[in-house]
């Protein structure tokens, strides 16, 4: 079983120090950078998955450089064993688009180089940008199948389907379960509590973080950084330029079929992003399903 | 470990289950790892020590089968304070002391004696455990309670937790201490008489290093212990202790919980009698810092420990099994429960290929016997002597004749002093006596008075208040889901607790127990109520009071830090 977990930073607003350029930007680089708190769900599921299952967490992460310590982060808590760095001028002030097109990038340079990718988890929403979507659009743009609202999952590596208990917000919340193949996408919801109820389970849990206090010692070690060039990404199709997103309101999350065909789109070629920039849009402005 | 199906369905299995990690756990669990035996540790505290609490003196003895550092090395550097190197026992009558050296009977089969800090020693045991049973397939689960047995067709087959699902196991090691609920649910120990069990309360108290040098005449590896006895407790059968400690002393007491109940005393007065007696004085002077409160009951060996402490696949060793010897004024539990667990370990290894489930129990019972460990938790002598001592009328005219003229100088001429002496460090005599308060209060107030040197300086201490006591404590409270439940909450079958809880007392509102006086149709009635909040778990009111009790969830409840 091998797993991503995306995390992204952001500001420490707790400390008060957050930081806006004349544009009325936020300064990163000036604000300190925690972990986005709804993604310690999804670091959790990704832990627990580890453990029943075996095999390899990777974090995965698109920011400045200074995201490499929200990556530490997740190594410190749920034990990645390396961690990969999305990072590059070009790509900051990326919007939710440009981000999931980015991160959708270094997913398959990632499957590339590193692995095939069983299960990609993604928190629920960013405690900044609010818009919770980045999971579900780096899922559309992967064309994998993606399960939200997750509350528990149990995994069948044979059979390679993921069944889930989510829960369905309504005048009055519902859980549903349902089943998925493999690889697909899992956005965690903030009830998700990872159990352990077996005492190997915990001796498990144990070992790997003793094992991981080592490796955190030395995290750089173990750190992956991408530019736009390692990711085949053309900058004028991400960053601040590719940004097409104007926020008005943000509504329910596009739910991507679990059978689709996939179409797949060469980043360095103009028209077909374009394309798929156009195809986007509705979603984008919260005009979804 | 084996899984014999998937999530839904059945339990893991682990050749051996040892249920709790202090010092008889420790040493079972790396006996059997040792022995390449696949073992499972489970302890409810975050870590071990965090829930336990002893005087505390471990002894190695040189009569014994294991000791803790054949099974741990460099123990003593790494989890033990100072070693014992000066004992003495003091005879309090008023501000009148006579103090005896207790060295003879220290050393008598000792070969080393060192103080402990629980917390300190015992997470120091978890990690060398965790690292051998690692080695075998297994490991040790902290903040894991186990709840019960787990039986099949009446069987015992393994251990039920609150964390966890079912476990089973070859071999159980029930190593959970006094208040065992795996003893309990066997029905090997029950926990019914309030005279079976002692009551310890201890003090930890913060010094500097140099300053316990300076102020006990010892260097850095140097220890003294200093027992008290005598009217200081009033009538309250038991006795006080002081043991130098690294940068700490404990300073403690330990009385029959019967004798508590009868005469009706608040556990943390009678500590605040001994922390603030004149003899204390020259040792505390008037800074006093204390780190923790803490107490714990003890099970007296002599009425208790099992002679077959076994059931199926369930061994109990230590305080669980009641293995816990009082021999006279020194206290010896943790060695004890050491070797017990290392037999438990071996008595499996020798009978693993006998079919028969009680194989292993009954080897161990044997063993017991045979290196001589059962006759020291239970002199046949004392058996005895027992009935006599134990007879009312025997025991008040001994006191009669002590406190008459005669009787005093008697026990107070010059030669009786040499004797007294003798007879302190005569390891068959203490053995020999009897629960009564003779032995406890009547001699040594006489040896006080008669042979003692008046002290003249007071002391200026000024013990915390129990609300401050609480108020230090740390505790992680399972909200809304308390380990104690009242059952009957009328004065005659509760009431003792409002004393004997250490965190308890008339008149106190912040504690465990409480009396109220209700009024119905005219009639005024006392019931006692119960807030389990600042419980520190010492075990008490399971025996005293009518309760339904149960230790509290995996790492939840109060956590020691010294211990
Ligand atoms: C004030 C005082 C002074 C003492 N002085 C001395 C002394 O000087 N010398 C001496 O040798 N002895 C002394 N004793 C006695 C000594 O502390 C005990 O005899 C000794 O600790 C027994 O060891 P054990 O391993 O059997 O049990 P414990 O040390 O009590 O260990 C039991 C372990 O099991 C865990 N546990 C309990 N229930 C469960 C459960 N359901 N699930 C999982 N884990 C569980 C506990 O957290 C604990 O870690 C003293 C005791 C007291 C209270
Ligand atoms: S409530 Fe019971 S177990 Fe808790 S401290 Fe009081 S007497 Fe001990």
């Amino acid at each position: 079983m091998r797993s991503i977990v995306l995390t992204k930073g952001v500001p420490d607003f707790s400390e008060g120090a957050v930081s806006f350029d004349e544009d009325g930007h936020l300064e990163r680089g000036k604000t300190p950078t925690v972990m986005n708190p709804n993604d310690k769900f999804a670091v959790q599921a990704a832990l627990q998955t580890r453990v029943r299952h075996g095999g390899h967490v990777s974090g995965m992460s698109m920011g400045p450089p200074g995201y490499a310590d929200v990556l530490k982060e997740a190594m410190e808590t749920v034990y990645t064993d390396d961690n990969y760095l999305l990072s590059d001028r070009e790509l900051a002030a990326s919007d939710t688009w440009a981000t999931a097109i980015t991160l959708c990038a270094g997913l398959e340079t990632y499957q590339e180089e590193v692995g095939d990718i069983d299960i990609v988890f993604a928190g629920f929403k960013s405690a900044d940008g609010e818009t919770g979507q980045t999971g579900p659009q780096t899922a559309w743009a992967m064309d994998w199948p993606i399960v939200t609202h997750v509350l528990a999952l149990d995994i069948d590596p044979d059979e390679r389907v993921l069944r889930a208990k989510r829960l369905v917000e309504g005048d009055i919340d519902e859980i549903e379960t349902v089943e998925v193949p493999l690889p697909c996408f899992v956005v965690t919801d903030p009830e998700f509590e990872p159990t352990y109820r077996k005492a190997s389970h915990r001796l498990t849990h144990k070992q790997l973080r003793a094992e991981t206090e080592e490796r955190a010692a030395d995290h750089e070690e173990h750190l992956t950084t991408w530019n736009h060039e390692d990711l085949n990404l053309d900058p004028d199709y991400i960053g601040l330029d590719g940004s097409p997103t104007i926020v008005s309101s943000v509504d329910p999350i596009p739910k991507a079929p679990s059978e689709r065909e996939a179409t797949m789109i060469d980043p360095g070629d103009e028209d077909e992003m374009s394309e798929m920039l156009e195809e986007m849009q509705p979603y984008a402005t919260g005009a979804g399903d | 470990m084996s899984t014999e199906s998937d999530d839904t369905g059945e339990y893991e299995h682990y050749e051996a289950v040892v249920v709790g990690c202090g010092p008889g756990g420790a040493a079972a669990a790396a006996r059997l790892a040792d022995h390449g035996v696949e073992t499972l540790v489970l302890e409810r505290g975050t870590e071990a020590g965090s829930k336990n609490v002893s005087g505390g003196l471990i002894y190695a003895e040189e009569s014994a089968a294991y000791t803790i550092d054949d099974l741990f090395d460099g123990f003593r550097e790494a989890a033990a304070e100072r070693p014992v190197t000066d004992y003495h026992i003091h005879n309090i009558a008023g501000n009148k002391v006579k103090s005896y050296e207790l060295t003879d009977l220290h050393e008598h089969d000792t070969d080393w004696c060192d103080a402990v800090l629980r917390r300190q020693m015992d997470s120091w045991l978890e990690r060398r455990v965790h690292e051998k049973t690692s080695e075998t397939g297994g490991g040790v689960l902290t903040d894991v309670r186990v709840n019960g047995l787990l039986r099949e067709n009446g069987e015992i087959v393994g251990v039920t937790c609150d964390e966890l699902d079912p476990i089973k196991a070859d071999l159980i090691v029930g190593a959970d201490g006094v208040n065992s609920e795996l003893a309990r649910d066997a029905g090997l120990m029950d926990w019914e008489e309030p005279d079976e069990w002692f009551q310890g309360v201890k003090a930890v108290v913060d010094m500097e290093p140099d300053v316990v040098n300076d102020r006990f005449g010892i260097d850095d590896d140097e220890g003294v212990a200093h027992l008290f006895s005598g009217d200081l407790f009033e009538d309250v059968r038991g006795g006080g202790f002081l043991y130098t400690n690294e940068d700490s002393l404990s300073i403690g007491t330990v009385f029959h919980l019967d004798s508590l109940v009868e005469e009706n005393a608040e556990p943390h007065e009678l500590l605040d009698a001994l922390l603030t007696h004149p003899l204390l004085a020259q040792w505390l002077r008037d800074d006093y810092d204390e780190r923790e409160y803490s107490a714990k009951l003890v099970p007296d060996s002599k009425k208790v420990a099992h002679p077959e402490p076994y059931q199926d696949r369930l061994v109990l060793v230590g305080d669980a099994a009641g293995q816990m010897q009082a021999q006279g004024p020194i206290i010896k539990g943790m060695n004890h429960a050491v070797t017990a667990g290392a037999l438990a370990a071996d008595a499996f290894v020798v009978t693993r290929d006998d079919a028969e489930s009680e194989a292993a129990g009954r080897r161990y019972a044997q063993m017991l016997e045979k290196s001589g460990t059962m006759d020291k938790l239970r002199p046949r002598r004392y058996e005895l002597s027992r009935g006599v001592g134990e007879h009312d009328l025997v025991e008040s005219a001994v006191d009669r004749v002590l406190e008459s003229r005669v009787g005093s100088l008697a026990v107070g001429n010059p030669i009786a002093n040499g004797l007294l002496k003798r007879a302190y460090n005569s390891p068959f005599l203490v053995s020999m006596l009897p629960d009564t308060s003779t032995g406890y209060v009547t001699l040594p107030t006489v040896i006080g008075e008669q042979h003692g040197r008046t002290i003249h300086w007071g002391s200026e201490i000024e013990p915390p208040t129990l609300e401050e006591r609480i108020g230090d404590l740390t505790y992680d409270t399972d909200v809304g889901n308390p380990h104690i439940e009242l059952r009957d909450e009328s004065a005659e079958a509760s009431g003792a607790a409002v004393h004997a809880c250490p965190v308890s007392a008339e008149d106190f509102g912040g504690g465990c127990y409480r009396s109220e006086t209700v009024k119905t149709n005219g009639t005024e009635e006392t019931l006692v109520s119960l807030d389990t909040q600042p419980c520190i778990e010492c075990g008490t009111c399971a025996i005293v009071a009518d309760t339904e009790w149960e230790h509290p969830r995996g790492g939840k409840g109060v956590e020691y830090r010294e211990g």
